[in-house]
């Protein structure tokens, strides 16, 4: 009697359409974007909403304090008829190319150096770290004291030594001001290339030197012809990060100079701070930050469009 | 963020009694008898946390703590202080007013509590109360704290800046003492260059330092950002001869004050190779601190602020008002505890504790101990009388606040005394800047 009753109700069970549900929960592609949602959430939540929240606040006129209105392009209206934005767009490309053109020549140097054979390489590489693993704040206030107007070590030494009669106005003159943070930027800024460069030189298999020796190939065009080509992909990426991180930088700045003097080494993201957080005017300071991401947007096309091309990627002219 | 007890106030009262603070049990005597008289009971376990600018002279912060630790034993009240940059106070107490949480008191710079006075808890009896008991408040402290017939805040004290100098150094340049016009004032800076003794003003982004002096040029020659009805109006004959006159200031400067911070002056002065500079009194408090500069202490003097072409003192000093915020649990707590910070018995001998870095702000405390107790001291004693408002003679707000934040008058004078612009451009570019705020 009892299997006589079942039988019926097993056999509507079976016979049940699955459900959207029930499709979502065993379709495999679905299970793809399943595991992948965590990680979906997290760059909405931590990297498209704040970038997404700083754009809507660019379009309006929100003070720290208070919410805002719409005023739609008015803040960048403004920031296009403003001489001190304009001199920070300066300063930040300025800094940027000049400290990052130096920090890939120093840091390929240094890669090429510590890739050969010499006493205490291991010891060396280390060192070479040391200005990376310093945190940010504290070299910029060492720099700032080796720096400063009236007790600078160098002018001291040189005045010693008696090169120089006064002190060299190296945070109040604006040429020097200027030399002065991306000096500063490009010390902190040199082991990360280097450091990179040095990995991506220790791939290069060591029997296409032997080959390119046997050819009786000089030591550049070893390098021409071997070491660049293949290191190509790595220099790409390490300068795509080494623009990125210039670009942006600010704990240097601020703690050197603040933008002093005249403004002179104020950088886009100091002058954003600036008018935001210390002046409290959010909207304005916003559009300052999202005026900054057409040129990072630049850098990173560079970069990767770079990086598709077969040929630039095997190190070879683009077609 | 640090709790006090009263263990711990009675461990700190050595240093507290050097400066002439109640301390221990007779701090905590006046304390109760005043808590059972006062207007204001503190609500039964209240809780209040305060942030406060972060002291510069430390007898200061140690007369502070040992009130907060009185009226917390005295009512009953949870004390939380603590303290933040003169920078970082107003993005944090602007968190705090958005959120509606995190903090019941602020004290902070200039016009603080007119950024959200939607958000503050009106401070009308509070200010009245201490108002007729002592002689009534100082009419820019008044100003900076009113809204209408509102008190937003109360305006604790002034941190007054003025100038600091070298006897000896201005003797030999021929001056008995430092002139009180401008143009004797530029004379003396002449002097003191052509004897290697040079004088310094900060000309860099220095929040107090850089806005004293200049805004005392640029007030001087009866120029201001902008007029009654806050209309900018920076772009001037009159800004044009500051600008002239502080140019001609500078070209007697020390090197590097272009670069200058805040703390720039301090050192330069203390090294000795500077003789002539705008500040708060913590040069002199510092070097009478050192032993190894008594000669040094004994040879500063302080002078204040010359008059310039307007024929009357127009300063800008570093106001520093408090605020409630109208979400605290603890309202009544929070206005007992402001009230009792300005009761004569805590703020004389607070006033002794910072040595002449704060200035009040009440009348009757015009003849506390500490302008007689040296006479140094004695100029700082004018600062809240002899200011104006943040907003010069605009109406004080955040627009004012603004202004001197993104250091607009600093960028128009620094700009044209290091030749970067001329004094056109300068000011066009400063009456730019002003409409952007002022819009």
């Amino acid at each position: 009697m009892a299997d006589i009753a079942l039988a019926p109700r097993r056999a509507k069970t079976e016979i049940r359409e699955a459900t959207t549900w029930d499709q979502l929960r065993h379709n495999k592609n679905w299970l793809g974007f399943w595991f992948m949602l965590p990680a979906l959430a997290f760059l909405i939540f931590f990297l498209a909403y704040p970038l997404g929240l700083g754009i809507w606040l660019s379009f309006t006129d929100t003070r720290i304090g208070r919410v805002g209105h719409f005023v739609g392009t008015e803040n960048y209206e403004w920031l296009w008829d403003d001489s001190i934005f304009w001199l920070s767009v300066f300063n930040t490309l300025l800094y940027t190319f000049v400290a990052s053109a130096i920090k890939f020549a120093v840091g390929l140097y240094l890669a090429l150096l510590l890739n050969e054979r010499m006493p205490f390489k291991a010891l060396l590489r280390a060192a070479v770290l040391i200005p990376f693993i310093v945190p940010t704040v504290l070299s910029a206030l060492a720099f700032w004291w080796i720096f400063d107007s009236q007790f600078s070590i160098i002018s001291w030494s040189l005045k010693h030594l008696g090169v120089i009669t006064q002190n060299i106005n190296f945070l109040g003159d604006t040429t020097w001001a200027r030399i002065c943070v991306i000096f500063a930027n490009i010390w902190r800024g040199v082991p990360f290339v280097a450091i990179t460069l040095l990995a991506g030189l220790q791939t290069v298999q060591p029997s296409l030197y032997e080959a390119a020796t046997l050819d009786g190939a000089s030591r550049w065009q070893m390098f021409r012809f071997i070491t660049y080509p293949l290191l190509t992909p790595i220099i790409a990426v390490v300068m795509t990060f080494s623009v990125l991180f210039t670009f942006t930088d600010f704990q240097l700045i601020w703690a050197m100079t603040r933008g002093g003097p005249v403004n002179a080494t104020h950088l886009m993201a100091t002058l954003s701070y600036q008018r935001a957080i210390i002046a409290g005017q959010l909207g304005e300071g916003a559009a300052i930050s999202s005026a900054m991401i057409p040129f990072l947007l630049a850098a990173i096309m560079v970069s990767w469009f770079g990086l598709q091309r077969r040929k630039w990627q095997q190190g070879e002219s683009n077609d | 963020m640090h709790d006090l007890t009263r263990r711990s106030l009675l461990q700190g009262g050595t240093a507290l009694a050097a400066t002439g603070m109640l301390t221990g049990p007779a701090l905590f005597d006046f304390a109760k008898a005043w808590a059972q008289s006062a207007p204001w009971k503190a609500e039964p376990g209240a809780k209040l946390t305060v942030m406060r600018w972060k002291r510069f002279v430390p007898a200061e912060d140690d007369a502070f703590n040992a009130m907060v630790a009185a009226f917390k034993t005295a009512t009953g009240t949870e004390m939380n202080v603590f303290s933040e940059s003169f920078e970082d106070v107003q993005p944090k107490a602007s968190v705090a007013a958005n959120t509606g949480s995190g903090l019941d008191l602020a004290w902070g710079l200039h016009t603080l509590p007119q950024l959200f006075p939607t958000k503050v808890l009106k401070m009308n009896d509070v200010a009245d109360y201490l108002g007729k008991k002592y002689g009534g408040w100082t009419d820019a402290a008044a100003k900076t704290c009113k809204q209408g017939d509102d008190w937003l805040g109360i305006p604790v004290a002034t941190i007054g800046g003025y100038l600091t100098y070298r006897k000896s150094a201005v003797e030999k340049a021929g001056f008995k003492q430092v002139p009180s016009d401008f143009p004797a004032y530029l004379e003396l800076c002449k002097a003191l260059k052509k004897n290697n003794t040079p004088a310094g003003f900060a000309l860099g982004h220095a929040t107090g330092d850089a806005n004293l002096w200049l805004h005392n040029v640029l007030w001087g020659h009866n120029a201001w950002t902008v007029d009654k009805d806050d209309k900018v109006i920076i772009n001037s004959p009159e800004t044009m001869k500051a600008l002239d006159y502080a140019k001609a200031l500078s070209e007697t400067f020390i090197p590097g004050v272009a670069s200058w911070n805040d703390s720039s002056n301090n050192k330069a002065f203390l090294s000795g190779e500077l003789f002539l500079t705008g500040n708060g009194i913590s040069v002199y408090v510092a070097a009478k601190d050192d032993p190894s500069k008594k000669e040094l202490a004994e040879d500063i003097d302080h002078a204040l602020w010359p008059v310039g072409p307007i024929g009357k003192p127009a300063e800008l000093q570093l106001a520093v008002p408090i605020l409630a915020f109208n979400f605290t649990k603890y309202p009544n707590a929070a206005k007992a505890f402001i009230a009792f910070m300005l009761e004569k018995e805590n703020f004389e001998k607070w006033l002794s504790g910072a040595r002449g870095y704060l200035t009040q702000t009440l009348n009757a405390y015009d003849s506390a101990p500490v302008w007689t107790a040296d006479p140094k001291n004695a100029v700082f004693g004018q600062a809240s009388k002899r200011a104006l408002p943040a907003s010069g003679i605009g109406t004080p707000g955040e627009k004012a606040a603004t202004a001197i934040a993104d250091f607009i008058v600093v960028d128009m004078f620094a700009n044209y005394c290091t030749g970067a612009k001329d004094g056109k451009t300068a000011m066009a570019e400063a009456e730019r800047q002003l409409k952007r705020i002022y819009r």
